[in-house]
C-alpha cells in the first residue's frame, strides 16, 4: 500500500483535468441556464456561440502575435478575449434582432424557439467553419507548465508525478472571477436583480414597470461573454476544432439540467458532477488501484469502465437518469 | 357631484376577441375609502378590476383616474400613472427575498425609496422580520402582505387588490382586512374583489355588487348589507 502515491496519482489524472474541465462545462452551462430562465427556451446554437467566440479570439489571437504582443508565461489569447466576446456579443445581439424577436413578439411556445436555436445553431457552425476552418487548432501560448510532473517528483520524492498545465489554473482561475461577477451582477445589481425578477415571474415583472427588451439585452450580452470564455478555456486546455464545440453540448445541457435549469448555482454544480462523472468513468484505474491494494490483488486489465470515445454516452446517461427521477435537477430549477 | 378619484365609466368589453363580459358597468373610488366589488362567481368582479387596469378591451365607456382619461394606456403606463395593483395570484417572486420583492415594486422610481421601505415594514411587521427570507418559503398571508407592500412600493395613488384573502385562513383574513384599512386611512383609495361578501361589506365605504357583468346594487356596505335583496341572494339570509 501506498496511499500517497494513489492521491497523487489521482489528483494527477482525476482531479486535475476533472477540475478544469468541469469549470468550463460550468460557465458553458450558467450560459445555458441563464437563457432557459430569462428567454424560456434551451438555446441549441449554445455550443456553435462558443464556438464562434473562439474562433474571433484566436484571430484575435494571431493579430497580436502579428504584432509581436504577447502576454508573457500567460497565453496571448486572455489578451484577445475581449475582442472575442465583443464580437460575441455583436453576433449574438444581431441574431436576436433578427431571428428571435420576431418569435418572441409571436409569443412563440418554447418547441418552436429550440427548433428555431436549432437553424440558427447549423448557420452558425457555418459561418464559425467558413471563418476559421474545420482543422484543429492550437493557440495556446506562454508557459505551458506551472509544474510539470518532474519538478514534482524532484520536489516530494515521490514515485509519481503531478502536473498542473498553465491552462488548468487559468480555467479555475478565470472561471471562479466569472461566477463571482456574474453573482454578484445577479444578487446585487438593479438589472441583475430584474434579470432575476423577470425569469421569476415575468407577468409581475412587466407590471413593476421592468423592462422586457432591456433584460433580454443584458442576458445576450452575458450569455456571449460566458459561452466566449467557456470556449476559449476549453480551447485552450484542449484545442479548437468547430465539431468539438458542436458536441460540447451534450455535456453542457447535461450540467444544466442535473443543476436545476434556470439556477445558476446548481449550473455550476452540474458541471463539475457531469465532468467527474465523465473522468471518473472513463480513466484507467490500474495506476491507482495498485498503490492501494496487495501486491496479490493487484488487477489485471486497465480497469477502465468505459473507453474515452463514449465519454459523451456517460452524460446521456446521467441526463436521462436525471430527468426520469428528478426533473427539476439537483437544485431547486425548472422543470423541463 | 365631483367626479370620484377612480372611475370605470360604464365599461363594456371583454377579453381578446371574444364576447363582452361586462356591459355598461361603473366602478368608482374616493380618496380616502375602500371600495368593493362583490358578486357571484362569474359575475366578472375580476373582469372588471382588469378592466380598469387595462388588461382587457374596453370597446365602450372609459376609465379615468383624477379626472385624466387613461382608457388607452397600457397596464404598464397605468402603474406610472399612479396605480397599485396586486394580481390574486402569483403576486411575488418567489425566488426572491421580501426586501428584493419590494425593491422590484419600486423598480420605476429612480428616487431614494428607504422611507417607503420603513413605512411597508411598519404596516406589516412580520415582513421586517423575514426581510432576507425567500417570499416564497412564507405562509399564505405573509406572501399576500409581501403583494401589497411590493404594490405600495410606487407610492400609488391607488391601489387595488384581486382577492387578497383568497386561500387564507379565517384568522389571517380578519388581520389583512385591518391592515387595509390601515393602507386606506393612509389616504390611499382602495378597490377590492372579494369573494368573503359579508367580511367586505362590512369594511367597505363604497360597494358594488355585479351580476353577470352590470352594477345590480351600488351603496355604502352598511347599505347593501342591510339591503334585503342583497342578503337573500349573496349572503345566504
Amino acid at each position: 500500500m501506498d496511499f500517497l502515491n494513489a492521491l497523487v496519482a489521482l489528483a494527477n489524472f482525476v482531479i486535475v483535468p476533472g477540475l478544469a474541465y468541469g469549470a468550463q462545462l460550468a460557465i458553458g452551462a450558467l450560459g445555458v441556464t441563464l437563457i432557459y430562465g430569462i428567454l424560456r427556451f434551451s438555446n441549441f446554437a449554445h455550443g456553435d456561440t462558443m464556438a464562434f467566440g473562439t474562433a474571433m479570439t484566436i484571430i484575435g489571437t494571431n493579430a497580436l502575435l502579428a504584432l509581436g504582443i504577447t502576454f508573457g508565461p500567460l497565453p496571448t489569447a486572455l489578451l484577445a478575449l475581449p475582442f472575442g466576446i465583443g464580437a460575441t456579443i455583436l453576433l449574438v445581439l444581431l441574431t436576436d434582432w433578427l431571428v428571435y424577436k420576431f418569435y418572441r413578439d409571436q409569443k412563440a411556445k418554447p418547441v418552436i424557439l429550440v427548433i428555431v436555436s436549432m437553424g440558427v445553431m447549423f448557420v452558425m457552425n457555418g459561418v464559425v467553419r467558413f471563418v476559421i476552418g474545420v482543422r484543429d487548432i492550437r493557440f495556446a501560448d506562454g508557459e505551458r507548465f506551472l509544474i510539470t510532473a518532474r519538478d514534482f517528483k524532484e520536489m516530494t520524492g515521490l514515485r509519481e508525478g503531478l502536473a498542473i498545465k498553465t491552462t488548468q489554473a487559468i480555467t479555475v482561475v478565470v472561471a471562479i472571477i466569472a461566477v463571482s461577477l456574474l453573482f454578484w451582477f445577479l444578487n446585487k445589481t438593479r438589472t441583475g436583480k430584474s434579470m432575476r425578477a423577470f425569469s421569476d415571474n415575468e407577468d409581475l415583472a412587466l407590471l413593476s414597470g421592468i423592462n422586457p427588451d432591456w433584460v433580454v439585452k443584458v442576458t445576450w450580452m452575458i450569455v456571449a461573454a460566458l459561452a466566449t470564455t467557456a470556449g476559449v478555456l476549453y480551447g485552450l486546455d484542449k484545442s479548437f476544432k468547430a465539431f468539438t464545440y458542436f458536441q460540447l453540448l451534450l455535456p453542457i445541457f447535461a450540467a444544466a439540467i442535473v443543476g436545476g435549469l434556470g439556477n445558476p448555482l446548481g449550473a455550476i454544480a452540474g458541471g463539475f458532477v457531469i465532468a467527474f462523472s465523465e473522468v471518473t468513468i472513463t480513466y484507467a484505474w490500474k495506476k491507482v488501484l495498485v498503490y492501494m491494494m496487495p501486491d496479490s490483488l493487484e488487477p489485471d486489465g486497465l480497469v477502465q469502465l468505459m473507453s474515452t470515445d463514449y465519454k459523451f454516452a456517460v452524460s446521456f446517461a446521467i441526463l436521462i437518469i436525471v430527468l426520469l427521477f428528478k426533473p427539476t435537477g439537483l437544485f431547486k430549477g425548472q422543470s423541463v | 357631484m365631483s367626479e370620484p378619484f377612480l372611475i370605470g365609466d360604464a365599461m363594456t368589453g371583454g377579453y381578446g376577441k371574444g364576447p363582452d363580459i361586462l356591459h355598461g358597468c361603473t366602478i368608482a373610488a374616493e380618496k380616502g375609502e375602500i371600495a368593493v366589488i362583490v358578486g357571484p362567481n362569474g359575475a366578472g368582479k375580476s373582469t372588471a378590476m382588469k378592466a380598469i387596469f387595462g388588461m382587457l378591451n374596453v370597446n365602450s365607456g372609459a376609465v379615468r383616474l383624477d379626472g385624466e382619461d387613461i382608457t388607452k394606456l397600457s397596464p404598464q403606463e397605468r402603474v406610472v400613472k399612479g396605480m397599485g395593483f396586486v394580481p390574486q395570484t402569483h403576486n411575488i417572486f418567489t425566488s426572491m427575498t421580501v426586501e428584493e420583492n419590494l425593491e422590484m415594486g419600486a423598480f420605476i422610481r429612480r428616487d431614494d425609496f428607504k422611507d417607503t421601505m420603513t413605512q411597508v415594514y411598519d404596516l406589516f411587521p412580520i415582513l421586517k422580520e423575514k426581510r432576507n427570507q425567500a417570499a416564497g418559503e412564507l405562509s399564505g398571508g405573509q406572501r399576500q402582505q409581501v403583494a401589497v407592500g411590493r404594490a405600495l412600493m410606487t407610492q400609488p395613488k391607488v391601489l387595488m387588490l384581486d382577492e387578497p384573502t383568497a386561500g387564507v385562513s379565517p384568522i389571517v383574513m380578519d388581520e389583512l382586512f385591518d391592515r387595509i384599512i390601515e393602507v386606506a386611512r393612509t389616504g390611499i383609495p382602495i378597490l377590492m374583489v372579494e369573494q368573503n361578501a359579508r367580511q367586505a361589506l362590512e369594511i367597505a365605504d363604497k360597494a358594488y355588487v355585479l351580476v353577470q357583468g352590470r352594477n345590480a346594487h351600488t351603496g355604502t356596505g352598511k347599505e347593501l348589507l342591510a339591503d334585503e335583496d342583497v342578503r337573500r341572494s349573496f349572503l345566504g339570509g
